[in-house]
């Protein structure tokens, strides 16, 4: 079947087979390879995506679905202006050591701060516990968010 | 990684279309909304429909609204959505409870009400939770539109009164004013499946002292007990004054009354004994949330 | 320029310190490159048909409705490999294992056939298509039941085995230990099981294997923490010559020890490339991760603790049954079978130990050493820690002054301990003070005792426990006299070249899998030659570009390839003073070493910085007879001996007595792994390891049914903790230089899982007032434990 998504502003067409996962359409057909799969049964979020706008696990989605919506990956967070603030601030804090996890943690951070500029360390927590990570222990993921709060404030203060 | 075997796949424009298509293909078909139970299955070849009918485009049975004095659930709205509806959880905390504790937030911005209910896993959140609000699921197929009550909605595990060709439009709860209502589940991690929980929702008569209950409907998920409820309990509970000690005895009879089954999430002495324990922590929790609702009002 | 955009305001170290990774740049644009990005033209993909069964003969297999499917390039038999004599391969353990099942099927999961297609999900579909009949057997599930005279042989393939024994050893003194039992005020016993679990790292295993049937010349890409240990396999193994293969591990998403063994897919799929004359990539499902690759622990122990009344540790006695599954094919030193269980007195001083292991087979996946257990050490702090705290609890004192009056002295170190270890250098009391301190312990007792009474009085409320864990590491292996893999001397090579404009190239043996080597190991190579990390750049997991080496697991990278990284600058730097010299006209040993630079004694302005002796070493300068140009320089590194980091650890936990759900609290670590190269990324390893602790304290696990149906085989099944169940980790530090590392580094990257599970444990049963319960602590089975019936964990639950 022929499909049209939208891939962090780019339309793709493709013809697909409808049992195609979102996660392989990104990864295989379109080469975007940032974002990754862990577990099959959508606990482990390293796959996570945004389709219109939402975070979602793209393991457990098939591309069919995605067909005439807007999809964002990681490769999408990167604008004119450099990195987003939640990717600088993933470095600035060491919130990676494999960086498996990393695209998919990004996401959520991202839409987190979109919809809670200043989460608390429990709602922090809160919107990645769908989400593991085998190397940080959450802590400097957390704080990598945080970091991306306050810096986010301090700069949006500044304008 | 696992990959689903073939199928065809169909957008349903609308619900008659969906409806048609489910009558077309019959048993062969299968629809799919959120998809996070469904996909999986397929994906390990335990499910192997031969047309997949997505109704996410279906926007008619979504929303989460109060209208001819009923919380109307539409079964599209997303988990999230009902976590983040301001008006379920002022008539129904409970079902905030409940959805705080359902999978994680990704999987909840994804996955369906209509889609977990008719999923019907013995492990379920809110088939324990509509089940002790009394709710009713609204169904629609080609005959038209019938009403269930979610006591007569499950036929077993994994199966429901939703037929080949028909499809869940919605829940229906009743809003009635002085009750009070709570959701305490246990699991072993955040996002896993219930090894016990229990809901209950409980209304009181005002006055001095703890309060007569005036009604109540109790929910048990994961603990084997009939059409996930304790009719017993209900039964002792009606009429008696809201203590501890109603509560205990509550929380005994529904404890003796459940079936669990041992498995990896624990053994079944501890699930009966949590299908007791988790009763009474429901009950206070609803006791209270109604009189702190009566001392509003 | 920093490569790290919008990060200015940590400035890159010459050397040590707190250094930004290098490697983020890429990962935070999902630029990494994993085993699974790689794609090459014409490449294939494989797939396994695995067994269903843990027991069973195989009758037949009829592959030629998958052979017919369209996409279908190749199907590969245990007949198949037979006849070119890889059906089966040799472990790191003496043993063999099937690669893909020829007589019987031994575990679920088991490979039987593999099948190469044009993409991935045909070659799934292709599974679908073979008809493979089974004569099922019945299985040994318990390993408790491997050796009964009745239990089915499972390794009937090896001549005249007529059991499921695998090996029996023993270490320490058993004579010294039976009379210091024989005389002691008190001895307590217990039955520990420190169950089956999996280093699940969140990419699985995979590979793409690429014969150039031209050349000649196979290139893998795998997820191997040990490329060069991988290459000499494949050689043995697939017969070819080695300088004809080349691995390239490029970047890994987790390893944690699933990463270091060889696997039947990885063989398959060169054996596929060899079929098709076409890249075969090859990546396993979650599943099949669980299933069949290297798993950790399975130790059944029984320990017995010898002590004076007022709690002097006097002797350590155990025996231990090792469940290795079907195939013993653990990844350790060669001549350490039960690993380095053996220095299971800890942090203690102990008059005599002793320790025997008996390994089984039983009808479930090989493997055992995995999951940074840095080789059974996590087992041995595990049972040690445990048993403190049951003597503890027998004899009514405090598990903290316990451990504070038994630990060993500063004046002790280098310490030889009753098994013969030789402990490099300590101030435990230090440490453990620290942490106590950190926690505020008596704070926290006198808490405790409150909730307790406040629950006695109730029936409401929830109960406090505080459980302490003070361990002592052994990574670094190791010396090449006693360890070896394979008969490969457990040394490791480095390279460096300092090019003519001043930056410089190390190439390493080891492999990230996360570590933020590229980071590290630049700091390392800055820190000696005075440049700044970021003119250095690494180079790993290649063997066409890297010298010789074990590669990372055990927590070696830093004490022996870091040991390597520190003496091959250090030669440069060498190397750099002759150059020096000749430039200024002046003997090498009138130059004096300031970091970056080689000057004249007494005369500071006269001198070069290495970008200077760089370039004039490329130069036409002349140089004095004998003294090669260029500078670069090789080592290989052979450690005099192991490195001991250790940590006091302190968890505190609450538990729900009425459902049993304990949730961790507070977790304060105070760790000493000697110098600390790059403090945060040291910080970070301790967080993950803790991580690691409260999953396998609290919920991992992968327990078997009585079919041998593995109940643990998927995400929602097998639980890895969340952020919810993590606390906010509070870290310390104390710093106890190795005396033999060039640098004063230990291994860290271990430490954390191999100390933390303990504490939760010792914290939970603290909470609830029980002597011992096995792992994990469910709410079920803290429930149980308060009931007296605790769950035996390793079965179903029934």
């Amino acid at each position: 079947m022929q499909i049209t998504v939208t891939v962090n502003g780019t339309e793709h067409v493709r013809e697909v087979e409808p049992r195609l996962l979102l996660v392989h359409l990104l990864r295989d057909e379109l080469g975007l390879t940032g974002t990754h799969w862990g577990c099959d049964t959508s606990n482990c979020g390293a796959c996570v995506v945004w389709m219109d706008g939402t975070p979602v696990k793209s393991c457990t989605v098939l591309a069919a679905m995605a067909s005439g919506r807007h999809v964002r990956t990681v490769e999408g967070l990167e604008g004119h202006a450099g990195l987003d603030q939640v990717q600088r601030s993933f470095i600035r804090c060491h919130g990676l050591q494999c960086g498996f996890c990393t695209p998919g943690m990004l996401m959520t951070a991202r839409w987190l701060l979109d919809h809670n500029p200043d989460p608390s360390e429990t709602e922090i927590r809160e919107a990645i516990a769908g989400q593991t990570c085998r190397c940080t222990g959450y802590e400097n993921i957390v704080r990598s968010i945080r970091h991306a709060a306050r810096a986010e404030k301090s700069r949006d203060g500044a304008a | 990684m696992q990959v689903p075997a073939h199928f065809e796949y169909q957008r349903a424009t609308s619900v008659d279309h969906a409806i048609a298509l489910l009558t077309r293909y019959g048993a062969e078909a299968r629809v799919v909304a959120g998809g996070h139970s469904l996909i999986p299955m397929m994906k390990l070849r335990l499910a192997q429909p031969e047309m997949l009918i997505d109704i996410n485009d279906l926007h008619e049975l979504g929303g989460i609204r109060v209208e001819g004095g009923e919380l109307r659930i539409g079964a599209m709205a997303r988990h999230s959505e009902l976590l983040g509806s301001a008006v379920a959880g002022e008539h129904y905390p409970m079902l905030h409870d409940a959805e705080r504790v359902i999978a994680d937030p990704v999987v909840r911005n994804r996955g369906t009400i209509g889609g977990s209910v008719c999923q019907a896993d013995p492990s379920e959140d809110l088939s324990g939770a509509f089940t002790a609000l009394r709710a009713t699921a609204v169904i629609r197929g080609a005959e038209g539109v019938r009403s269930v009550p979610m006591r007569a909605f499950f036929t077993g595990p994994y199966q429901t009164v939703v037929g080949p060709a028909e499809i869940l439009a919605e829940l229906r709860i009743p809003v009635r004013p002085g009750g009070g209502s709570a959701y305490v589940k246990v699991d072993r991690r955040a996002g896993d499946w219930a090894v016990a929980a229990a809901a209950a929702a409980l209304w009181l008569e005002p006055g001095p002292g703890p309060g007569t209950i005036t009604d109540v409907g109790l929910g048990l998920t994961a603990v084997g007990a009939a059409g996930f409820t304790a009719v017993a309990a209900e039964e002792f509970l009606r009429g008696r004054p809201a203590t501890e000690e109603t509560f205990a005895e509550a929380g005994r009879i529904a404890a003796e009354h459940c079936r669990p089954v041992a498995d990896q999430r624990g053994p079944a002495d501890y699930k009966r004994h949590l299908a007791g324990e988790l009763t009474v922590r429901t009950l206070r929790r609803a006791a209270a949330r109604a009189r702190a609702r009566g001392q509003e009002a | 320029m920093s490569a790290l955009p919008g990060a200015t305001d940590v400035p890159t170290p010459m050397g040590h310190g707190p250094m930004l990774r290098k490697e983020d740049a890429r990962f935070v644009r999902g630029r990494g490159r994993f085993v699974d990005d790689v794609r090459l033209p014409g490449m294939l993909h494989g797939a396994i048909l695995r067994s269903p069964h843990a027991h069973a003969r195989i009758l037949s297999v009829d592959v030629s409705a998958a052979e017919s499917h369209p996409k279908v390039r190749a199907v590969i038999t245990g007949e198949t490999l037979a006849g070119r004599g890889l059906a089966w391969m040799p472990t790191l353990s003496h043993d063999v294992a099937a690669v893909l099942a020829t007589d019987k099927v031994r575990y679920q999961g088991q490979e039987v056939v593999f099948v190469v297609a044009e993409d991935r999900y045909a070659a799934r579909d292709a599974l679908s298509l073979i008809e493979v009949e089974y004569e099922p057997l019945p299985p040994v599930i318990d390993a408790r039941r491997a050796l009964d005279p009745d239990a089915p042989v499972i390794r009937d393939d090896l001549d005249g085995r007529a059991d499921n024994h695998v090996f029996d050893w023993e270490s320490g003194d058993a004579a010294a230990t039976d009379a210091v039992f024989a005389s002691a005020e008190r001895v307590s016993t217990c039955d520990l099981l420190y169950p089956r679990v999996h280093p699940a790292p969140l990419e699985t295993c995979g590979i793409v294997a690429d014969l150039d049937r031209i050349t000649g010349k196979l290139t893998v890409h795998a997820t191997t923490q040990a490329p060069h240990t991988h290459r000499m396999l494949y050689a043995l193994i697939a017969g070819i010559p080695e300088h004809k293969i080349r691995i390239i591990a490029p970047d890994i998403g987790g390893g944690f020890g699933n990463k270091v063994g060889m696997y039947p897919g990885y063989l398959c799929s060169v054996v596929g490339s060899v079929l098709t004359g076409a890249p075969v990539k090859w990546t396993e499902d979650r599943s099949e991760n669980l299933m069949s690759s290297s798993f950790a622990r399975d130790y059944h122990m029984h320990g017995e603790i010898a002590a004076t009344k007022d709690g002097r540790i006097l002797g350590l006695r155990v025996r231990v049954l090792a469940d290795h599954g079907a195939f013993n094919g653990t990844a350790q030193p060669s001549k350490f079978p039960a690993g380095f269980f053996h220095v299971f007195t800890g942090s203690y001083d102990v008059k005599a130990a002793h320790c025997r292991v008996t390994g089984v087979y039983t009808n479930k996946a090989p493997g055992g050493v995995a999951y940074a257990c840095s080789f059974r050490i996590t087992e041995a702090s595990y049972l040690v820690e445990r048993m403190v705290d049951v003597l503890s609890h027998d004899l009514g004192l405090d598990p903290a002054a316990v451990r504070m009056a038994n630990l060993l002295r500063p004046e002790q170190f280098p310490y030889a301990c009753a098994t013969g270890w030789e402990y490099d250098s300590g101030d435990y009391p230090r440490t453990l003070t620290l942490a106590l301190e950190m926690a505020g312990y008596d704070e926290l007792r006198r808490e405790q005792a409150e909730r307790r009474a406040a629950y006695e009085a109730t029936g409401r409320g929830s109960l406090m426990g505080i459980g302490i864990s003070f361990f002592t590491e052994a990574v670094g292996a190791g010396p090449r006299r006693t360890m070896d893999i394979l008969g490969l001397g457990m040394a490791d090579g480095a390279e460096l070249r300092v090019h003519p404009t001043g930056t410089a190239v190390l190439r390493v043996s080891c492999m990230s899998q996360g570590q933020g080597h590229e980071t590290t190991f630049a700091q390392i190579v800055g820190e000696e030659l005075g440049i700044s990390p970021d003119d250095v750049e690494l180079v790993q997991g290649d063997t066409d570009q890297t010298p010789f080496g074990l590669g990372t697991y055990g927590s070696r990278s830093t004490p022996v390839s870091g040991a390597a990284a520190v003496m091959v600058a250090r030669k440069v730097r060498e190397r750099a003073r002759i150059v020096a010299a000749a430039m200024l006209e002046v003997a090498p040993e009138d130059l004096e070493w300031h970091k970056g630079r080689w000057q004249v004694a007494g005369d500071p302005a006269a001198g070069r910085t290495i970008a200077q002796i760089a370039l004039a070493a490329h130069s036409d300068l002349d140089l004095p007879d004998g003294v090669e140009g260029h500078l670069d320089a090789t080592c290989v590194y052979n450690p005099p001996n192991l490195t001991f980091p250790f940590g006091a650890y302190i968890c505190v936990v609450d538990v729900d007595p009425g459902t049993g759900q304990a949730t961790v609290r507070r977790f304060v670590a105070v760790d000493d792994c000697g110098v600390r190269i790059n403090p945060m990324i040291v910080e970070g390893q301790v967080h993950g390891g803790l991580a690691d602790g409260v999953g396998m304290a609290l919920m991992e696990l992968m327990a078997f049914d009585d079919d041998g149906n593995h109940l643990g085989a998927s995400f929602m099944d097998y639980l890895l903790p969340t952020s919810m169940e993590c606390p906010s980790w509070e870290l310390g530090e104390t710093v106890t230089p190795s005396p033999h590392h060039p640098i004063g580094a230990k291994g860290v990257g271990e430490s954390a899982t191999v100390g933390s599970p303990a504490a939760v444990v010792n914290a939970v049963l603290d909470a609830i007032g029980v002597r011992h319960a096995d792992m994990p602590l469910t709410p079920a089975q803290v429930w149980r434990a308060v009931q007296g019936r605790p769950i035996r964990p390793d079965l179903a639950i029934r």
